[in-house]
């Protein structure tokens, strides 16, 4: 599909700009700032759940949403539901995705891990952005062993 | 792969994937760079990158050929544009001499959500677009200018991006090889 690429190349341009952008910043520093990447997916997720939700009703609970950001949002954002969703009950998920995405053009295995994070960021930012606006306030980290498979893991904070 | 149904609209949910992500990096540009000159101008550039590589899978899942003249181009992009963004603009306003000629996009689904605050009124938000036409044509030896004339952000009635072809590239072959 023409424009699933569209967004593809779109979302890769940003991870080209943010890093060129912080390069440009700070010269000595060596670790690659994604906050930014993650923020602007950070603001995706918090718009994009807010017009896919408008005529849903209310989720029963903490873990239903989660059901509903495997299914329904997962196929419709990334072409697949998530493979394995895990939890401890206690305000721990883990959503593991076998094939995601954003991974599966760039590596089968291990070659280029270190590039890994800043394809996995925006995500992590879409992902605290829709439960952020379904008010489910969490941390979201992203954890990747081997390519394409990606694990979020997704702890909410609870006041 | 388990390609499982959704309850949404895909197309429109890509669609709108695409305006969101789109608007949350110009807010982010605007945030980062003082003057929304210099955004306008990374907006093309960013579309330029975007258009290198657009026009290969274009060429790949269109199979069409080389173009005859540049009213061919202009079909052409035209098809593009229904691809990827899913509008169709018309193609108007040619020169006299043939070698300029304008979209005219009635809705825009870039701008679909958006509203430019007063002190961005100068701001170029689909700058992104002539950068994608520059960068996918240049890779087919047409070097060409590309910018915005109309745009439904600043009030017009439709958006209207104008495209001026300057020359054909001759193809350069990297040194050592042949």
């Amino acid at each position: 599909m023409a424009e699933e690429t569209l967004f593809e190349v779109l979302h890769s341009e940003i991870i080209n700009y943010v890093l060129q952008n912080g390069e440009s910043r700070n010269k000595d520093g060596k670790d690659e700032d994604l906050s930014t990447i993650e923020y602007i997916g950070f603001s995706t997720g918090y718009r994009l759940i807010e017009r896919l939700t408008k005529e849903m009703p209310r989720f029963k609970d903490e873990l239903d949403t989660m059901k509903f950001i495997c299914t329904d949002f997962w196929s419709a954002v990334y072409k697949k539901q998530i493979d394995n969703l895990r939890t401890n009950h206690q305000g721990i998920y883990v959503l593991q995705d076998n094939a995601f995405r954003f991974l599966t053009k760039i590596s089968n295995g291990k070659q280029y891990l270190e590039a890994a994070p800043r394809y996995v960021s925006f995500t992590c930012g879409i992902i605290r952005g829709c439960l952020a606006n379904l008010n489910i306030f969490c941390l979201v980290t992203a954890e990747v062993q081997n390519m394409p498979s990606c694990k979020f893991h997704i702890q909410v904070q609870r006041t | 792969m388990s390609r499982s149904s959704t309850r949404f609209d895909t197309k429109k949910v890509n669609s709108e994937l695409v305006t969101l992500t789109y608007g949350a990096l110009v807010a982010q540009m605007i945030k980062d760079l003082d003057n929304t000159d210099d955004v306008s101008k990374q907006l093309e550039r960013l579309g330029y990158n975007m258009g290198v590589r657009l026009i290969e899978d274009f060429l790949a899942k269109t199979g069409t050929g080389r173009c005859l003249d540049l009213k061919d181009t202009a079909d052409k992009i035209q098809t593009a544009f229904r691809m990827y963004l899913g509008v169709q603009p018309n193609v108007t306003n040619w020169s006299p001499a043939g070698d300029e000629f304008s979209f005219m996009l009635d809705n825009n689904p870039l701008t679909e959500l958006v509203e430019l605050p007063d002190d961005l009124k100068g701001l170029r938000y689909c700058n992104i677009i002539c950068g994608v036409i520059r960068g996918a044509l240049e890779m087919v030896q047409l070097d060409v200018q590309s910018w915005i004339v109309q745009d439904q952000l600043r009030g017009d009635t439709s958006t209207e991006v104008r495209v001026k072809f300057i020359r054909r590239l001759e193809d350069a072959m990297p040194a050592g090889e042949d």
